[in-house]
């Protein structure tokens, strides 16, 4: 169970889904989570081993390194990434109980051949975003915006904005004194997460955009 | 050993109830000069007569499948992936509520376990620092205060809380099994009717009904144990920044210092309660498969003596 479970998933959700919902599921993938497997998170590998206090005592880098990272920027955009795709699912599992139901009724109504070829099409056919499911989609891109906004403020407070500095002061028990300590990789790091924010914001926008073309919508119908 | 003058087949009525709870016979031919097995499904009416009268009972338990069919590999993986192939051929024959439960399984506890609390706990006992310089005495205090580690605990708690589900799996195997034999015995065995049967959803009823609550109390169970072996074991579900170890070869009291305690804390309170979230699932779909027996047995009350023997045993109280 990992991402090309989730994304196995999220694409067979993606046929009910507006054609600005197909660009933001490419863009989540392409951009966010292959690049959070396939890059950032090597560049955050060493990120305890190769935090360097200058101390020699026992303990003071663990404590200041839990101090100054409570949570990891990886960790973060991992949480962020499978609460940010949930919300899909709710759309494919309204689309499922909807065909469960129309089948049901399908099989109380029609007693001959064609029942089979029915229950075909109805398996193949794509749903219009109307009624019910306007009001679960709507809904779903609510969710993703609010916890991409969510996470993006928790990643703004937790590390006082997006730059990694490269040396922060510590003076935690067991520390002798005020200590200087020194963060791996400082400027990869700042780049990789002013990227990530962006390919969230990005995601964001399209959100934004396809939630004002779906009330467009029903408001012309 | 003088011949009887009887016919060479007798007629012997055998019956089987069926999901709806109704009892359904028929009539079947079975060579008279055989011993045993006569009151159970003979294997089949084409074979040597009494070749099967030793066997006759083994040939009655249908092979039960522990996993749906699987494609031929060459090299079985035993990895999260494969477990959910497993248990997601399980999700056909589970009510709606089901079905969220199995999603917020393997979404909210196998995937966030998988991609991001392994890294976590990746360092924990390289990270584990004492301030002694004592051969052994790392190894040994982190051994004192992590007996079993967390993600070790997680992955038996999601391997032993998904298990019941193959207990309904099997079950609905056994059923199929018991169809197919039935529609070939009954003449109707063209391969359409068979493959019918596989794809059929089983309606929840009956003994089925029994099997699916069984293995959800079982669910609730694993949960629950799991949590509480959770809170002996780390007592306050906080993970501490330092802890102070006296154990041999250690010299004195020497502190000792756990890596990303903060981080710990933040997904062990995430993986409780998503554990809750399931808990409670588990619990509303008894209750809605309690609820939905009663009122069906109300309906029927009239009808037969089972559903009044049902209506009494489950909604007396």
């Amino acid at each position: 169970m990992s991402w090309p479970a989730l994304y196995a998933q999220l694409v067979g959700a993606n046929r009910h889904s507006t054609s600005l919902g197909k660009v933001w599921l490419s863009v989540l993938f392409i951009f966010r989570v292959m690049v959070l497997v396939v890059a950032a998170e090597s560049v955050w590998g060493d990120e305890q081993s190769d935090f360097t206090c200058n101390t020699l005592q026992p303990g003071c880098e663990n404590v200041c390194y839990d101090q100054f990272f409570p949570v990891s920027h990886i960790r973060l955009w991992c949480l962020q990434l499978v609460f940010v795709s949930t919300p899909t699912l709710l759309v494919a599992m309204y689309v499922g109980y909807r065909n469960h139901r129309d089948k049901q009724r399908l099989v109380q109504v029609c007693v001959n051949k064609s029942q089979e070829e029915e229950l075909e099409t109805l398996k193949k056919r794509r749903l219009p975003i109307a009624g019910a499911l306007w009001w679960t989609y709507a809904c779903s891109l609510v969710f993703r915006l609010l916890f991409e906004g969510g996470f993006m403020y928790a990643l703004y407070v937790v590390y006082d904005g997006f730059q990694m500095p490269r040396l922060v002061q510590c003076d935690q028990w067991p520390c002798p004194n005020l200590v200087d300590c020194f963060i791996s990789r400082p400027t990869e790091k700042t780049i990789f997460t002013v990227f990530m924010a962006t390919a969230s914001s990005i995601c964001m926008v399209l959100n934004m955009a396809e939630l004002a073309y779906l009330v467009a919508k029903a408001v012309t119908r | 050993m003088p011949t009887l003058h009887a016919t060479p087949w007798r007629l012997v009525k055998v019956c089987h109830m069926t999901h709806g709870a109704r009892l359904q016979c028929f009539t079947l031919k079975w060579p008279a000069n055989c011993k045993g097995g006569a009151e159970r499904f003979p294997s089949s009416l084409d074979s040597h007569p009494c070749q099967t009268s030793g066997s006759a009972l083994s040939s009655t338990l249908p092979p039960m499948p522990l996993t749906p069919p699987a494609e031929p590999d060459p090299e079985p993986k035993m990895n999260w992936a494969s477990f959910y192939a497993v248990i997601s051929g399980v999700n056909r024959h589970s009510t709606g509520i089901g079905r969220i439960w199995l999603s917020v399984l393997f979404i909210f506890r196998i995937l966030v376990l998988v991609v991001a609390a392994e890294s976590v706990w990746g360092d924990e006992k390289s990270g584990f620092t004492c301030n002694t310089q004592q051969p052994g005495c790392n190894s040994v205090c982190y051994d004192h205060f992590f007996p079993i580690s967390h993600i070790r605990l997680w992955a038996l708690q999601l391997i032993l809380v998904s298990t019941p589900a193959l207990l309904v799996a099997m079950h609905v195997a056994h059923r199929r099994h018991v169809d197919k034999r039935l529609y070939r015995l009954s003449g109707r065995s063209n391969p359409k009717d068979l493959e019918q049967i596989k794809t059929q959803k089983m309606k929840i009823t009956g003994a089925l009904w029994w099997t699916y609550v069984i293995s959800l109390l079982f669910r609730i169970v694993f949960e629950v144990t799991f949590m509480y072996v959770f809170y002996m074991i780390y007592p306050g579900y906080k993970m501490i920044r330092l802890v102070k170890c006296d154990s041999y070869p250690c010299p004195n009291t020497v502190d000792c210092f756990v890596s990303r305690p903060t981080e710990k804390t933040v997904f062990t309170v995430f993986m409780l309660a998503v554990s809750g979230v399931c808990i409670l699932l588990n619990i509303a779909e008894v209750v809605f498969l309690v609820g939905k027996a009663c009122s069906k047995h109300l309906h029927n009350a009239g009808d037969s003596t089972m559903g009044a023997w049902i209506q009494q045993k489950l909604c007396s109280y």
